[in-house]
């Protein structure tokens, strides 16, 4: 691709049935890219744990990638809560997720990780009663 | 073995997409009713064996490219769950049996795990 792709959705807070809809879409446009299966597969991970993580507990949000000839970044923005212990949250197991995420199968405190362990840069922007920024980037030749 | 050929083992039917089952080849499962889990663990090719019947299942699924889902203890998901799953291409199927007797069977039957940790000795 010669240009860089930019894509953006907004994610609206507790909505169960259309969570996931704009992650589908960024998956969609990396694989008409052309981008290997494996990095597909990883940008979708991503984005999909932090598009729940809108739905769930920033209150909505947005979704953004942006595309180039090295990498995909994956941002998920949010005017939420934030986040008051990082260290906690990114921990395997960690999670304040109610009982309606909890029915929906979601609440394993595993989507943090799931990110991190993905991405080739992880980064948590957040702020008390501001919100919280996710991004990450996924560079093309490193993730086989 | 097929997903037609899983479905005969556990006595499962077709929910949608079922003239695809004969043609996916399904070496492995992984079955779970925690969605971060699957997307941790589940590995390309693999299916999905849950209880969960909500439309998230059939996101998951969309987002790892899971060639099929079965629900077990026959509990039914609801009309939009098989409306995404139909349009995505993502065949259903669903038993009666309880997970336990369904990975039971088809381990028994040759289907792998996403991840084999038995110990030698
Ligand atoms: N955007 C966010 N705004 C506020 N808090 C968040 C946000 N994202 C994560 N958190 C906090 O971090 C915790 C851990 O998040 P993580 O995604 O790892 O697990 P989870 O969402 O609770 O469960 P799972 O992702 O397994 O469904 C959450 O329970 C929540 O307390
Ligand atoms: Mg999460």
């Amino acid at each position: 691709m010669s240009e860089p792709i930019h894509i953006e959705h907004d994610v609206a807070a507790d909505d169960y049935q259309l969570a996931g809809a704009a992650s589908n879409n960024v998956k969609e446009t990396l694989k008409m890219l052309g981008l290997s299966s494996s990095i597909c597969r990883r940008a979708a991970i991503i984005t999909y744990e932090a598009e729940m993580n809108l739905v769930i507990h920033g209150g909505g949000g947005r979704i953004a990638a942006n595309i180039d000839q090295e990498s995909v970044e994956i941002m998920a923005v949010d005017r939420g809560p934030g986040i008051p212990n990082v260290e906690l949250a990114i921990q395997e197991g960690f999670t304040t997720a109610g009982d309606r995420a909890r029915e929906m199968g979601f609440g394993a405190g595993m989507g943090l990780p799931n990110i991190k362990r993905n991405a080739d840069i992880f980064e948590i922007d957040t702020e008390v009663g501001a919100g919280t920024t996710v991004r990450t980037v996924i560079y093309f030749q490193h993730g086989q | 073995m097929t997903l037609e050929d899983i479905a005969r083992v556990v006595g499962a039917t077709s929910l949608c997409g079922e003239d695809k089952l004969a043609a996916i080849e399904v070496p492995k499962a992984y079955s779970c009713d925690l969605m971060s889990d699957v997307l941790a663990f589940c590995s390309p090719g693999a299916m999905l064996i849950t209880g969960l019947t909500n439309i998230q299942i059939v996101r998951t699924a969309q987002m790892l490219d899971i060639p099929g889902v079965m629900f077990v203890r026959g509990k039914r998901p609801q009309e939009d769950t098989i409306t995404l799953a139909s349009d995505s291409g993502i065949p259903l199927i669903i038993t009666q049996m309880s997970m336990f007797q369904v990975c039971g069977m088809l381990y028994a039957a040759g289907i792998k795990p996403c991840f084999d940790v038995r110990r030698e000795n």
